[in-house]
């Protein structure tokens, strides 16, 4: 109904234009950025001719390999971390009549998301550095318990969401068959459960690697992760060595969220 | 047995499975901030950190000053023109994010099935894309010798590049190209519920196409705008990145001001300060968001 007629209800005078133009304004920056990537040339502006050598200086650049080094060790263990726990909260807060305080839970899960991202950093930079003076410890430590927290709200919601959509027939038919909670859980739910956990895993992974100012605020000196390298970069003149990171970690997050829509698509 | 799975103790469960979540949140997220409101009544330390001497002087320096020799109080205008510039470049950035964003949610929305999701995809790729790298990449059009000065002067609308980066314009830009998606997807959410046959409906009543849009169609995706509006303001307001890399050293917003407290400013007090009042800002903000959203959409 509708489709057929010469006016169509659902379109507004200039939308679709605008519409058009934002998307334009949303990927031209992008585009250009990746094309510059591949420039043989010296500088950011100037094209030279197609070649992989800001590829080359960037892998051959050994601040730029331990940069990428230390955030992939912080992604891997937020994300595993954040997973792991917020796949308990998900299990403690579904599926389960209301209890008290469970609002609670829920905000304090989500308070990452709700509190200005420069006001945790100031926060843990108070936080950690009078640890760091207390213990005498100044490693990764810091930098993956402050990725751990704010990805939490990331993997719990994939999880949480997935729960809700699975019934408990399963779980009731295996304890009438007298498994065991654990084996319940083992052999049932968790199984039932993973793709919302992969699910979950990845949004952290992808957070963890692309946070720029909790890691600027807590990282002790040498600890630069590839976003506070590049930040670092803005002080010197700009070659297309950030480019090309930019593009790397741009394929990176593409391949995980394609990956992440097919998983959760799967559910349906 | 049957059903007794999930439902023993529930609340006590509950707790206990959602523990190891809230100690992590609790050392590395919310306990902290515990830290900052107590370090914003101390006196600052001779080179930084803090002495631990009650003191109401880091609340009373974010609005005032007082003259080192006579003592005469009166309004800090550095500061003054760094909120005033933090909330005009946040207002802005909604209002162009809002003009975008709404034509670009309702195209999405209008799509069939199919190709919706691919358009959805195109917003989302954007969104959970480093922000670093899309402002860089923001940076590079903008600049003297970028494209955009490039084209202008190659088609010989202007002789000399326009300076836009490090200004409040460049801040302005990057703002909105940062934060759009953060405005189309919860429009989008709402327009994708929408009843077209209300449209339908008005236009058999001889109602006007911007009678229908102003009358029709914006009363009832109220809920989206003001979700999108919130979760555009919200980060616009506390922006580090953005003002950092596209403002340089002088376009400072309140984020900046707040780093310069702990970096050379060395007044960790008045930084814990200017903290607690953009974290009040804000959760006022979204207070009025959870009171507006669960007036009008009970089930959303």
């Amino acid at each position: 109904m509708g489709k057929n007629r010469a006016f169509d209800v659902t379109t507004l005078p200039g939308f679709t234009a605008i519409a058009i133009l934002a998307f334009v304004l949303l990927y031209a920056p992008i585009v250009t950025l990746v094309v510059y990537s591949f420039n043989g040339g010296n500088s950011v502006n100037l094209w030279g001719g197609f070649s992989l050598k800001w590829y080359k200086i960037a892998w051959e650049n050994e601040a730029v390999q331990g940069a990428a080094v230390r955030s992939l060790i912080i992604a891997v263990w937020a994300s595993v971390i954040a997973t792991s726990v917020a796949t308990l909260a998900a299990l403690g807060t579904t599926r389960r009549k209301r209890f008290r305080g469970q609002t609670f839970i829920y905000v304090m899960i989500n308070q990452p998301l709700m509190v200005p991202e420069i006001v945790t950093a100031v926060a843990l930079l108070i936080f950690f550095s009078s640890v760091k003076l207390a213990t005498g410890y100044s490693g990764l430590g810091y930098l993956i318990l402050a990725h751990s927290a704010f990805c939490v709200p990331f993997a719990y919601l994939p999880i949480r969401a997935r729960l809700e959509g699975m019934d408990t027939s399963m779980e009731i038919a295996a304890a009438d068959l007298y498994a065991t909670p654990w084996q319940t859980f083992r052999h049932i739910t968790l199984p039932l459960l993973m793709p919302g956990v992969l699910a979950g895993a990845m949004l952290a992974f992808v957070i963890s690697l692309d946070d720029v100012i909790i890691t600027e605020f807590v990282k002790s000196a040498g600890q630069d992760t590839l976003p506070t390298y590049m930040l670092g970069q803005l002080r010197r003149a700009l070659t297309p060595e950030v480019n090309a990171i930019s593009t790397a970690l741009l394929v990176l997050t593409v391949l995980i969220l394609t990956a992440f829509f097919i998983i959760t698509k799967k559910r349906g | 047995m049957r059903g007794s799975v999930h439902r023993r103790s529930s609340g006590a469960n509950g707790w206990l499975l959602s523990l190891p979540a809230l100690l992590l949140l609790l050392v590395a997220a919310s306990g902290p901030l515990v830290i900052v409101a107590i370090y914003s009544f101390l006196e600052p330390g001779d080179y930084s950190g803090v002495r631990w001497i009650f003191s109401g002087d880091a609340w009373f320096r974010i609005l005032f000053e007082r003259d080192i020799f006579d003592q005469t109080v009166s309004l800090a205008d550095a500061n003054l023109s760094i909120f005033w510039r933090s909330v005009k470049l946040s207002l802005a950035t909604t209002l162009v994010t809002f003009a975008l964003g709404l034509p670009t949610a309702w195209f999405i929305a209008t799509r069939p099935a199919r190709s919706r999701a691919i358009w959805l995809f195109l917003i989302t790729i954007p969104f959970w894309t480093n922000l670093l790298i899309r402002t860089f990449a923001i940076m590079e059009v903008i600049r003297n010798q970028g494209l955009l000065n490039t084209a202008l002067i190659k088609i010989g609308l202007i002789t000399d590049p326009i300076q836009i980066l490090y200004t409040d314009t460049a801040v302005l830009i990057g703002m909105a190209y940062v934060y759009l998606p953060l405005m189309v997807l919860p429009l989008f959410a709402a327009i994708d519920r929408f009843d077209f046959n209300l449209i339908e409906a008005g236009y058999d009543l001889y109602a006007s196409r911007m009678q229908i849009l102003r009358r029709v169609i914006l009363p009832i995706i109220r809920p989206g705008i003001v979700a999108g509006c919130i979760l555009v303001f919200v980060p616009s307001l506390g922006a580090y990145v953005t003002p950092r890399v596209l403002g340089g050293g002088k376009n400072m917003m309140i984020g900046n001001f707040i780093e310069l407290q702990f970096g050379q400013g060395q007044n960790w007090p008045l930084g814990a300060a200017l903290s607690m009042v953009l974290l009040i800002v804000v959760l006022g903000a979204l207070l009025i968001y959870t009171r507006v959203a669960s007036k009008e959409d009970p089930h959303g």
